[in-house]
C-alpha cells in the first residue's frame, strides 16, 4: 500500500499530459474565450441601416433562426471569410444579417460594394454598443439565434468551411425544424 | 537629461490609458470606474486591465463602466453587467466560486498536504533511529577483523 506513493508522480505526469493534450490539439485556438451569451436572449437592437439596407432591429428578425455577422472594413480576417459568406449566401440562402462594427458606413458601403453583399440587412454599430452587448471582443464573430431570440451558438474568427459545414448549417438545419 | 526626464514622464503615464474625454467630472465617480477598471481583464490583450489596455475594446468598456456609473448603479452591479456579457473571465481577480475551488483551495491544501508528510516521515525516520540496536561485541570484533584487512 505504502509503495502506491511511488505512482503518484506517474499520475500527475499523465494528468498533464492529457490537460495539454487536449488544450494543445490542432485547430484549438486557447486565446478564443467561450461566450457568456450562450443560451441567454440576445441583447435587443434597432440599428439604422448601411447604405441602401433597412434598419436592422431584433424584434424584426425573430420568428426565424437567423445569423448574424459582425464585421467591418477595417478588419483583414473579416476580408478571408468573406467569398465563404458569399457562397453562403447564394447557395445555401442563408439567413445572414450583417453588423457594420465600428467602422464609417462610407467605409462598410464601399466594401460590400467592391466585394459583394451577403447579407440580407445590414446595421451601423457606429459606437460598438452592440456589440459589447453582445460580448463581441474582436471582429469578425458569427452568432446563430434561434427563432425565439436566444443565441445558440457563437464562432469567433473568420469562419472556414468546415465549421461551417460541421456545426453551423447542421445547427441551423436543427433550429429550423423544432 | 531633459529628454530623459520626458522619456521617464511618458513611461509614467504609460501605464494608464484612461484618455481625458473618459473622465467623468465627478471626481467620486471617476475613483470608482478606476476601481473597477482596474479590476476588469481587456480581452484583447488578455493579461492587461482595461485600466492600462489602449485597445480600442478596453475604451468601449471603461466608458460603458463609467456610464452604469452615471445612471445610479452600484460597483457590484457595475462589475456584473460586463461580466454578464463577457464571462467571468474578465475579471482579473477570479470569483470564488465551486468552478474555482480547485485554483483558490488547490495550493493552500497542496502546502498542508506537504508539510504534514513532510512531518510523518521526519518523525518515522528519527524513530527507526532510536530502535537501532548498537553491535555485539562479537559484532564489533567481526567488524575491527574486516577493517584490518582491508588497510593491510
Amino acid at each position: 500500500m505504502a509503495r502506491a506513493i511511488y505512482l503518484l508522480p506517474l499520475v500527475l505526469f499523465m494528468v498533464l499530459a492529457t490537460y495539454f493534450a487536449v488544450s494543445l490539439r490542432p485547430n484549438h485556438d486557447i486565446h478564443e474565450l467561450p461566450s457568456a451569451m450562450i443560451e441567454k436572449p440576445a441583447p435587443a437592437f434597432d440599428l439604422a441601416g448601411l447604405g441602401a439596407s433597412k434598419p436592422l432591429a431584433l424584434d424584426g428578425l425573430k420568428g426565424h433562426p437567423f445569423v448574424i455577422n459582425f464585421f467591418a472594413s477595417w478588419c483583414v480576417p473579416c476580408r478571408i471569410e468573406h467569398p465563404l459568406l458569399m457562397r453562403l449566401a447564394e447557395q445555401n440562402h442563408l439567413p445572414l444579417y450583417g453588423i457594420d462594427y465600428k467602422d464609417k458606413p462610407e467605409d462598410g458601403s464601399h466594401l460590400l460594394a467592391t466585394f459583394g453583399d451577403p447579407y440580407r440587412q445590414v446595421g451601423v454599430d457606429r459606437d460598438g454598443r452592440v456589440g459589447l452587448n453582445f460580448g463581441v471582443y474582436g471582429v469578425p464573430e458569427t452568432y446563430v439565434v434561434d427563432s425565439t431570440g436566444v443565441i445558440r451558438k457563437r464562432f469567433v474568427g473568420p469562419l472556414n468551411a468546415e465549421t461551417v459545414d460541421k456545426e453551423l448549417l447542421p445547427l441551423l438545419k436543427h433550429l429550423d425544424q423544432s | 537629461m531633459r529628454f530623459l526626464c520626458a522619456l521617464m514622464l511618458l513611461v509614467g503615464f504609460a501605464a494608464h490609458a484612461v484618455e481625458p474625454s473618459e473622465r467623468l467630472a465627478n471626481p467620486a465617480l471617476e475613483v470608482r470606474a478606476r476601481t473597477i477598471s482596474g479590476e476588469l481583464r481587456c480581452l484583447v490583450c488578455q493579461n492587461e486591465s482595461i485600466d492600462e489596455s489602449g485597445a480600442d475594446l478596453a475604451h468601449d468598456i471603461r466608458l460603458f463602466v463609467r456610464e452604469r456609473l452615471t445612471a445610479g448603479d452600484t460597483d457590484t452591479q457595475t462589475i456584473q453587467a460586463v461580466v454578464n456579457r463577457y464571462g467571468a473571465f474578465v475579471l482579473l481577480k477570479p470569483p470564488v466560486e465551486p468552478a474555482t475551488y480547485v485554483l483558490w483551495y488547490g495550493p493552500p491544501i497542496l502546502v498542508v498536504a506537504g508539510l504534514v508528510g513532510t512531518f510523518l516521515w521526519l518523525r518515522r525516520r528519527q524513530a527507526a533511529s532510536a530502535d537501532t540496536v548498537p553491535l555485539s561485541a562479537e559484532e564489533t570484533s567481526r567488524l575491527d577483523g574486516l577493517m584490518r584487512e582491508n588497510d593491510g
